[in-house]
């Protein structure tokens, strides 16, 4: 325990030494001495780097932190020759060295000449809570809430004075909180009184979430009395606050999936609920806006790495294009010879489906192939005990941006007045000078287009591979009929609904038996409403 | 050609003969390759064509077999399980190939088993399975559940300490079986029930949020947990971005998959996944110079060198190389005979040891656990000290546990009860 206290002063010092902002002599030779223990992982299996991670952090300095890291991100490696330790970098086809203790450059390497030092899950585990030891009196407040983070998941128990220390001297009160509730997982881990045990799971239990409840269901299983007992609240009292978060979170969920089928679904509202051609051709007017997102990316891969994050937003116009104009040739070249043959215009597009499909797969290789997640749309946050991941939120505000954009096209513009002109009345508006086989190809077009909007959303959380629209057609067309053909309104409702519906199901039912009943509920339904959620009323429709 | 053959017979063949014969009477050797290059499965059966096609070059290279050159029939069965039937037929009678090389999902070798048997052929079969079947005219060159699932799983009990398990898979009876397997082999290491939850998906699942919040949910019980998935193909990229979404760690919760290799972490950005593990028998990382020489043939072959290699691409090579020592032995390329010489046929594989050919028609294999790499690649972080023989029937379902299977005579048979002491006895 001294050893201990000492230690944690040591860190104290350090620390302050390192705040000053030089690095006085005395402390230049201790980092020198702490050379051959990093120069020692040079040698041995995952056994001895446990233990050589364990004297790296028992020294209690921060400077061995950069090594560790790197460790754990799998960039430590060994110079052959001499068994000397680096931080390296990938340049060109070997290696820029970086030493672990001063951080300067120590020239380059080829790939043949060093070897990594292996870690696994449990090393990194294990360097985790190292880190988080060595890092709590960081300067910057983020690493210190890392730090103690890391320190909760560890729950060791000889952390609990390096925390007592740095709780003394913290002055962020969000680090601070999440500090105490690191040292109430570790006194829970400890054999500590049974007084502070408790104190630990009161802590626990405002804490809230499941990390907590993990715990706290570990200390009721193994405890007895007073503390099993307010555990047992505890654990109580969280499983019921989750559960109500488990119902926010589902209707999220089902938001998200909801907003996932409406983008799929969006464009064949149009082709198929405006214009009334069965169009199986959909799914991969999606699947070709994905694979311009690929381009999009791969072009900027290679000559503009500095927009990547902005990938995304110039796939979006060159997408609807792209398969806005494959739409419309779609129209002029097949479908046109086809109106009012429902049976033949579904099966010439079925084929054209597979002829697409099979192109794709020629030009591009039948691999997926790697659309990356641009920041922003990667990770996610927290809302009380409910996780978001910033795609689906994302993909939800975008899907119903894409919505609104379609409504007003339709309300407002001349060519929505049109569009809905030609479809309402095809003979009325050619009489008043429309050219109506030209907004048939441009409507289709819009909703071809629209559906490779739909496909650069996609690709950020569906595989980019030729098979990509295949998963979403049925879908798009039970959104749609389900809705009310020739009804916006009733496509966002439909999608939305059908999204939440699934999302509740699938937690009793599971997620194939969930699908067997949403599609045997659509069945019903319309058995009772033929023309879905929303039916247009009037002479058009009976027509 | 049909005199020929009368000249043959007169010449005072023997009937069995007749047709090595016919086959002796061409001037190439032909091998079929039945994999699909449309539809769903195209994506991960192409790459196996393509091997195929770079193997029987390079023996062409060598000098062909049996003095004569290798010649490949491709067919496409386009991810249509019947079809599959048809084309092995095709294969077999109209252009007369001495063995096939094909198949991936199960429903696909299902759908061909009888035309092998029927026809009397040879086909070797290089992916992953459940186990549960041996037949006399297929060699399995994948790995059996004993092969890959439950050494998988050992491993995270003893490294890793996991108490909990999740068993999460694509609807269908690879996962189906697998998991019936795993959990009878947990139940018997004494895992509680309410500590394995079993999960399936439909085939192309893309909505995975809710099922890695169960997980996470599920993981919070205060025991170390583990997935073990079986979820198939395309369903893995979005699941996998889910979990890094959603900010599971592999030090937190590990997931260990069976049909993720490096072709399926081509599509994905694999930073956040670091730390997940995945079981096979052979990763394109593995540092031997047979390997590093294959990867070299592979490059030059497709002309692209960022295309990796994987698992089931080293069952085909293992497989393509004991067929040739095969037919060497046996002086022969009829059917019955190569059969025969198969068993016992020994070649290096890309791991840096040898495996054989075993009565039950499966193979020896290491089985290796690596974990995901930032580069897409796997790092082997633990690996059998020996060869583990694949076990066509498992020892921990009821009705399988008692059947062995033997090709060699006298046994013959692939379902020997040795309970009842009878061929043929239970057994699915």
């Amino acid at each position: 325990m001294s050893l201990l206290r000492s230690l944690a002063l040591v860190i104290g010092l350090l620390v302050v030494a390192l705040g000053a902002g030089s690095v006085p002599a005395a402390a230049q030779n201790d980092t020198e001495s702490l050379r051959p223990l990093i120069n020692a992982l040079a040698d041995g299996k995952y056994k001895e780097t446990e233990k050589q991670i364990g004297d790296l952090a028992a020294t209690g300095n921060p400077v061995v932190a950069p090594a560790l890291e790197a460790l754990s991100d799998g960039d430590l490696y060994f110079r052959k020759s001499d068994k000397q330790v680096f931080i390296t970098s990938k340049s060109g086809e070997g290696y820029a060295l970086t030493d672990p203790l001063t951080l300067e450059s120590a020239g380059e390497a080829g790939k043949r000449e060093v070897s990594k030092i292996k870690v696994n899950n449990s090393l990194r585990r294990v360097i985790r809570s190292a880190l988080g030891s060595l890092t709590l009196m960081a300067a910057d407040p983020k690493v210190r809430k890392e730090a103690a983070e890391a320190v909760f998941k560890a729950k060791d128990p000889d952390a609990i004075e390096g925390l007592d220390t740095a709780i003394a001297k913290e002055t962020n009160d969000e680090v601070r909180l999440v500090m105490e509730q690191a040292r109430a997982a570790a006194v829970l881990n400890s054999d500590r009184s049974d007084g502070e045990k408790l104190e630990a799971v009161e802590v626990l239990s405002s804490m809230g979430n499941r990390d907590a409840l993990s715990l706290l269901i570990g200390v009721r299983d193994s405890s007895t009395g007073d503390l099993q007992a307010a555990a047992a609240t505890a654990v109580k009292r969280i499983e019921k606050t989750l559960a109500l978060w488990d119902n926010a979170q589902n209707i999220w969920y089902g938001l998200s999936l909801g907003s996932v089928l409406l983008l799929a679904a969006i464009g064949l509202a149009i082709t198929f609920g405006v214009m009334g051609v069965i169009n199986m051709a959909h799914g991969e007017m999606v699947m070709i806006g994905a694979y311009v997102t690929f381009m999009v990316q791969e072009v900027i891969r290679n000559s503009a790495p500095g927009l990547f994050d902005y990938s995304l937003l110039i796939a979006l116009p060159l997408a609807f294009l792209v398969s806005g104009a494959i739409g419309v040739g779609i129209e002029r070249g097949i479908i046109r010879w086809l109106y009012g043959r429902p049976l033949e215009t579904l099966l010439a597009t079925w084929g054209l489906s597979l002829i697409l499909q099979q192109a794709v797969r020629s030009l591009f290789g039948p691999t997926n192939r790697e659309v990356g997640n641009p920041d922003w749309m990667s990770g996610a946050f927290e809302i009380g005990q409910m996780t978001v991941t910033y795609n689906r939120m994302w993909i939800i505000f975008f899907a119903l941006a894409v919505f609104a954009g379609l409504m007003l096209v339709l309300k407002k513009t001349p060519f929505g007045l049109y569009t809905r002109a030609v479809t309402q009345n095809r003979r009325m508006a050619a009489s008043m000078g429309i050219r109506t086989p030209w907004i048939d190809a441009l409507t289709f077009g819009l909703g071809s287009g629209i559906a490779g909007i739909a496909g650069v959303a996609l690709s950020q959380i569906d595989n980019v591979s030729p098979n990509l629209g295949q998963g979403y057609i049925i879908d798009s067309f039970m959104v749609v009929v389900f809705g009310g053909v020739g009804n916006l309104w009733g496509t966002l409702v439909g999608a939305m609904t059908l999204g939440v519906v699934n999302k509740f199901l699938e937690p009793y039912a599971g997620a194939v038996l969930g699908k067997i009943f949403v599609l045997v509920f659509i069945i019903l339904f319309i058995q009772k409403r033929p023309r879905g959620l929303f039916a247009l009323k009037g002479r058009a429709v009976e027509a | 050609m049909k005199t020929k053959l009368t000249g043959l017979a007169l010449a005072g063949l023997m009937a069995s003969n007749m047709f090595s014969g016919a086959y002796a009477a061409d001037d190439t050797i032909k091998v079929g390759i039945l994999h699909s290059l449309s539809g769903t499965m195209a994506i991960s059966e192409t790459t196996l064509k393509d091997a195929m096609l770079m193997l029987i070059d390079e023996q062409n290279k060598k000098g062909g077999l049996l003095g004569k050159k290798l010649e490949a029939v491709v067919v496409d069965p386009a991810s249509d399980w019947p079809l599959f039937a048809e084309k092995a037929r095709e294969l077999i009678e109209v252009d007369k190939v001495s063995a096939v090389f094909g198949c991936w999902t199960s429903v696909s070798r299902k759908s061909v088993l009888p035309v092998f048997e029927e026809l009397n052929s040879i086909l070797f079969y290089p992916v992953q399975y459940e186990g549960e079947e041996s037949q006399r005219n297929v060699f399995y060159t994948g790995a059996a559940p004993n092969q890959q699932a439950i050494p998988a799983v050992d491993y995270l009990m003893e490294n890793e300490g996991v108490e909990r398990w999740v068993l999460a898979g694509t609807d269908y009876v690879y996962p189906r079986t697998t998991n019936k397997i795993l959990e009878a082999y947990l139940k018997a290491k004494g895992v509680a029930e309410e500590d394995i939850m079993i999960n399936y998906t439909p085939f192309g699942h893309s909505d995975w949020q809710t099922i890695v919040s169960d997980i996470k949910a599920f993981g919070s019980a205060g025991k170390k947990t583990a997935v073990v998935s079986t979820i198939n193909g395309d369903a893995n990229v979005p699941f996998y971005k889910e979990l890094g979404n959603q900010g599971i760690k592999a030090e937190d919760i590990p997931v260990v998959a069976f049909s993720v290799g490096e072709e399926e972490l081509a599509g994905l950005d694999t930073g956040p996944l670091v730390g997940h593990l995945a079981a096979w028998n052979y990763f394109e990382s593995a540092d031997t110079d047979a390997n590093a020489q294959f990867i070299d043939t592979w490059h030059a072959f497709i002309k692209d060198d960022k295309r990796v290699t994987n698992d089931p691409m080293e069952a085909h090579y293992i497989g393509f190389n004991m067929w040739v020592k095969a037919v060497e032995k046996a002086g022969t390329t009829d059917p019955d005979a190569v059969i025969d010489a198969l068993v016992g046929v020994s070649v290096p594989n890309l791991t840096g040891g040898y495996s054989a050919m075993m009565p039950n028609h499966h193979i020896t294999k290491p089985v290796l656990i690596g974990e995901i790499q930032a580069d897409g690649q796997f790092e082997t972080v633990w690996e059998t000290s020996g060869l583990v023989p694949g076990d066509a029937w498992s020892d921990y379902l009821e009705g399988s546990k008692d059947l062995i299977s033997d090709w060699r005579a006298p046994l013959s048979c692939g379902n020997f009860n040795t309970a009842t002491g009878k061929c043929g006895g239970s057994g699915s």
